[in-house]
């Protein structure tokens, strides 16, 4: 059994399930609401999987003003709203309630304007992250923010997770990359918030918007800035014997005036794990680091060189650049392949803590420690640039209590990361997965103001009540809206 | 509380020397319901309108709590100098990379410009365009609200989505929040070499085309500018980087005559056009405007209609407007964009702000109220 716990669902909700989903099917064109549990069971959980729960219904619009029709019945019916983009959320924030409504944006799949004049895109939020950098391929743009997960995850989960990738560290991630947004208020208003131009003059509110986890209103389209194309990138492989001189590299790096577009950090287990199932020939030792410049080839042949310059200092096992595209793929394909990899050495949950870069030789260590502690292996792969880890604990899900001691493992992880000065969570979000130790990070003052403007949106508390916020904490909110 | 906080002058000076001081005395107020004009460095906002009796200061609260230019973070209370900032990581070869401006020249005052006002007021100079605006190097605050709650948001990290981001929202309220204790900022590599880019006789129309292809090719532009048939692009890095960055794009633009200035000389050009100087020797109202960068070309022409000068920046995206038009005509020229007022002039008091549309303007009223219950931090700066 899992540990996280959901409010019990409101029965007066239940009873009433037939009038919404009638309501629902009345307003909104055939084929958008769907609440047969057969076809509702795709959309019973998100990539954190032990935990399920079907919904009442799943509505399904293709336009704006039905995200809107949607959300008004609702409202007025006072049921939650899950919303919900690809359901590829790693921290539970697409889990509906079985007394919710999951309204998907996945529908809304238009690309609505491109202009390379002024730099932006404009598209309906369930285009996925991947397809909007194909749009501008041909014309020499890209749009940055690359989390893993691209080829499945939507713009719409981007925005509320804020989410993040390798190509962060020199690009930002999703808020940096955000001009303006079209969203639907919980009374089922359509509000237009900045726009394509580089700041808005007023109270940054699309700033407030990107990472709120949907919690304060659903977006349905969004404007992206747009960047130009490198004209070209590279890699280089950097192989260490321990892990914190791995550390102290990337710490050189950052100080010596470089910024590459990805630092990545793999150890041991992990690269035993790629070794076994991606067939790479990286080498065997404690700790690889895959660094990527671009640039044209004179920048890059540069960068590397004085790259190679401070690993050298630092002894190396191995210093290994590419040459060539199918050099720079073999150097990549390990990293890339690394959570397949783990995924056949069985169960995993993957963390997402971050630290202060100066911080990671000791919490690597740490992790360690507990890892002999909870008698659980862990693999450790991330973003090293930015200090933004991900641990992934491995255990068995059918051996009983292993994913309860999974969990506790994580937490302490998660613990000690906001302990050397870092936070919870550093692009997966807070979900449900790490609501009850939004404590650690914050205390009940800075929690309360976080809740006051919930309570400025959506007053009834009505998107995605139960997560983000500890339960107890949210409880006094949640019990006022429902009353009122 | 400390007694020495309180100066006593034209109207009080309270400046705290902590949270808790701070937090004090912004509860007391709150109960009391007084007015607070919340300053970084003192003397020189010039918020005459503002319905305030007293003046809250950051200007004890000082210090750099934490650098590590390895981690490219700075932590800072909010009354540090700016210039203490800066000087701090020119020492370690970095910088903010959204290049702050100063106010001073423009608005001939003398006060010393603080890091928690260059926040308050999301202050960003000519590299947003390739770098970002302050709220995108914003890694956390510390700040007390308007009922003298203390708050922590954000922290020191690169990467943190933990809970709601009220670091973006204090980034540009302007103290009416709440007011800031400390913040902490990414910071980024001084580049080894600056070039700039200057061509002469091109009209706005011509410039913004040459901004538009210049700033779509992978030479990292970070700086362009057009004022009166002159227009500059600046491009930046390693030695060779730089050179070559320049290279490329003198061929792109083979057609046109341009010269380069180099390093000491481009910086000092660049200091100049961050700090609007050219509209430093007037005193006639001047607008900072936000715009589509393509639209630029009109809104000048309609600016000039209306009497007075404009400087472009952000390769078209910032319009500054120097001129004595009327508050309305203003605006209404600008109306495809955001005009805020940075220097009044002789004019009457008018909005610094524009009006925001229904729903963000009922949002951000709340969300004011929710910051600031009773209406005591910069009372009606940004609205009701
Ligand atoms: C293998 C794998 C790798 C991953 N790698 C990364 C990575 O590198 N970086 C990273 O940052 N994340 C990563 N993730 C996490 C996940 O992909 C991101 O959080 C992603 O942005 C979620 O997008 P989605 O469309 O799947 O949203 P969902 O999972 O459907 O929803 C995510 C959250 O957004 C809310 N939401 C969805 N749609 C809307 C809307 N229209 N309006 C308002 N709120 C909405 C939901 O309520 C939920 O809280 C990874 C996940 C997996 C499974
Ligand atoms: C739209 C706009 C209007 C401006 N108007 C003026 C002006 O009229 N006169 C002038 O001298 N400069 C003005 N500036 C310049 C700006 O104030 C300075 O560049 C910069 O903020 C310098 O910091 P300071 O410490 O002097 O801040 P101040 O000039 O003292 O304050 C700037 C703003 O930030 C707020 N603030 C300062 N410190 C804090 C804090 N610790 N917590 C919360 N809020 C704080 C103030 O209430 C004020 O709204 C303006 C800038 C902009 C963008």
């Amino acid at each position: 059994m899992s540990t996280i716990a959901m409010p019990k669902p409101d029965a007066r909700i239940l009873a009433e399930a037939p009038q919404i989903i009638a309501a629902l099917r009345d307003a909104l064109p055939a084929g958008t609401v769907i609440s047969d549990p057969e076809e509702t069971r795709a959309y019973e959980c998100d990539a954190l999987t032990a935990y399920r729960c079907p919904p009442i219904a799943v509505v399904l619009p293709r336009t704006t003003e039905e995200v809107a029709t949607a959300m008004r019945i609702c409202q007025r019916f006072s049921v939650p709203v899950v919303p919900r983009g690809a359901g590829t959320s790693l921290a539970g924030g697409a889990l509906p309630t079985a007394d919710s409504v999951v309204i998907a944006t996945i529908r809304l799949r238009e690309i609505l304007e491109i202009d390379t004049t002024n730099r932006f895109i404009r598209v309906q939020t369930g285009v996925t992250n991947l397809s909007v950098s194909a749009e501008l391929e041909a014309e020499g743009f890209f749009y940055a923010p690359d989390p893993s997960s691209q080829l499945a995850c939507t713009i719409a989960g981007n925005i509320a997770m804020n989410s993040g990738g390798a190509h962060c560290l020199k690009y930002g991630v999703t808020t940096n990359n955000l001009m303006g947004v079209r969203c639907v208020l919980t009374d089922g208003e359509i509000v237009e918030v900045g726009g394509p131009f580089m700041d808005s003059g007023g109270l940054d509110i699309l700033g407030l918007l990107c990472g709120s986890e949907g919690q304060l209103a659903i977006v349905t389209e969004a404007t992206l800035r747009i960047v130009p194309k490198p004209e070209d990138a590279r890699p280089m492989l950097i192989g260490f014997d321990s892990a914190e001189t791995a550390g102290e590299c990337v710490a050189r790096i950052i100080r010596s005036g470089l910024i590459p577009v990805a630092i990545e950090y793999m150890d041991d287990v992990c690269l035993r794990a790629i070794e076994a199932f991606a067939k790479t020939d990286y080498p065997k030792c404690a700790a690889v680091l895959i660094v990527e410049v671009e640039g044209s080839q004179g920048e890059i042949a540069h960068q590397i060189e004085r790259i190679r310059e401070i690993a050298d200092e630092l002894s190396p096992v191995e210093f290994r650049s590419s040459r060539n595209k199918d050099e720079s793929l073999a150097i990549w394909k390990g990293r890339k392949s690394a959570f397949g990899a783990m995924g056949r050495l069985g169960d995993y949950l993957c963390l997402d803590g971050t630290v202060p870069v100066s911080k990671l030789p000791y919490t690597l260590k740490r992790i360690g420690e507990l890892s002999k502690h909870y008698g659980l292996e862990v693999a450790n792969v991330f973003h090293a640039g930015d200090g933004n880890m991900h641990p992934l604990i491995l255990f068995n899900a059918n051996a009983p209590g292993e994913l309860e001691r999974a969990e506790a493992y994580g937490a302490d992880i998660l613990r000690l990361c906001v302990d050397v000065g870092g936070c919870l969570t550093g692009e997966h979000g807070v979900g449900i997965e790490k609501r009850d130790l939004m404590s650690k990070q914050y205390s009940a003052e800075d929690m309360a103001i976080q809740m006051d403007i919930k309570d400025v949106f959506d007053p009834d508390w009505l998107l995605n009540p139960a997560k983000v916020f500890p339960l107890d904490v949210s409880q006094p909110y949640r019990d006022r809206a429902s009353r009122s | 509380m400390n007694p020495n906080s309180k100066i006593n002058g034209p109207t009080e000076v309270f400046s705290p020397n902590d949270d808790a001081e701070l937090s004090a005395f912004l509860a007391d107020s709150y109960a009391r319901g007084i007015p607070l004009r919340i300053a970084g460095g003192g003397t020189r906002l010039d918020l005459g309108a503002l319905n305030a009796q007293q003046t809250l200061t950051s200007r004890a609260l000082t210090g750099i709590v934490t650098y590590e230019p390895g981690a490219l973070t700075l932590i800072a209370r909010a009354g540090t100098p700016l210039e203490e900032v800066e000087q701090t990581l020119a020492e370690e070869g970095q910088a903010l990379a959204f290049e702050p401006m100063d106010h001073r020249g423009l608005l001939g005052s003398s006060g010393v410009p603080t890091i928690g006002g260059v926040v308050a007021a999301n202050v960003s100079g000519p590299r947003r365009l390739q770098a970002g605006a302050c709220r995108d190097h914003l890694l956390g605050v510390r700040f007390v609200d308007g009922s003298g709650r203390k708050i922590k948001n954000g922290g020191r990290v690169m990467k943190n989505v933990t809970g709601l981001d009220l670091s973006k929202l204090m980034c540009g309220s302007f103290g009416t929040l709440g007011v800031l204790t400390e913040v902490a900022l990414k910071t980024l590599p001084r580049a080894e070499r600056q070039l700039t880019l200057v061509f002469s006789k091109v009209s706005l129309q011509e410039a913004c085309t040459i901004f538009a292809s210049a700033l779509a090719t992978p030479y990292e532009v970070s700086g362009a500018v057009y004022h009166q048939e002159s227009a500059w692009l600046r491009v930046e890095g390693f030695a060779q980087q730089a050179a070559y960055r320049a290279d490329r794009l003198k061929a792109l633009f083979r057609e046109n005559q341009i010269d380069v200035i180099a390093d000491e000389e481009s910086r000092a050009l660049w200091r100049d056009f961050k700090n609007v100087e050219v509209f430093a020797q007037s005193s006639e109202p001047l607008w900072r405007i936000l715009i589509k960068p393509s639209e630029a070309p009109a809104l000048a022409r309609s600016l000039q209609l209306l009497g007075g000068d404009v400087f472009i920046d952000w390769g078209g995206g910032l319009v500054w407007y120097c001129g004595s038009a009327q508050s309305a005509e203003v605006r209404s020229a600008a109306s495809a964009g955001r005009a805020v007022l940075i220097r009044q002039g002789a004019r009457p008091a008018s909005d610094r702000f524009p009006e925001d549309a229904g729903a963000i303007s009922r949002l951000s009223a709340a969300l004011r109220k929710t910051f600031d219950p009773a209406g005591i931090l910069n009372p009606k700066l940004m609205g009701d």
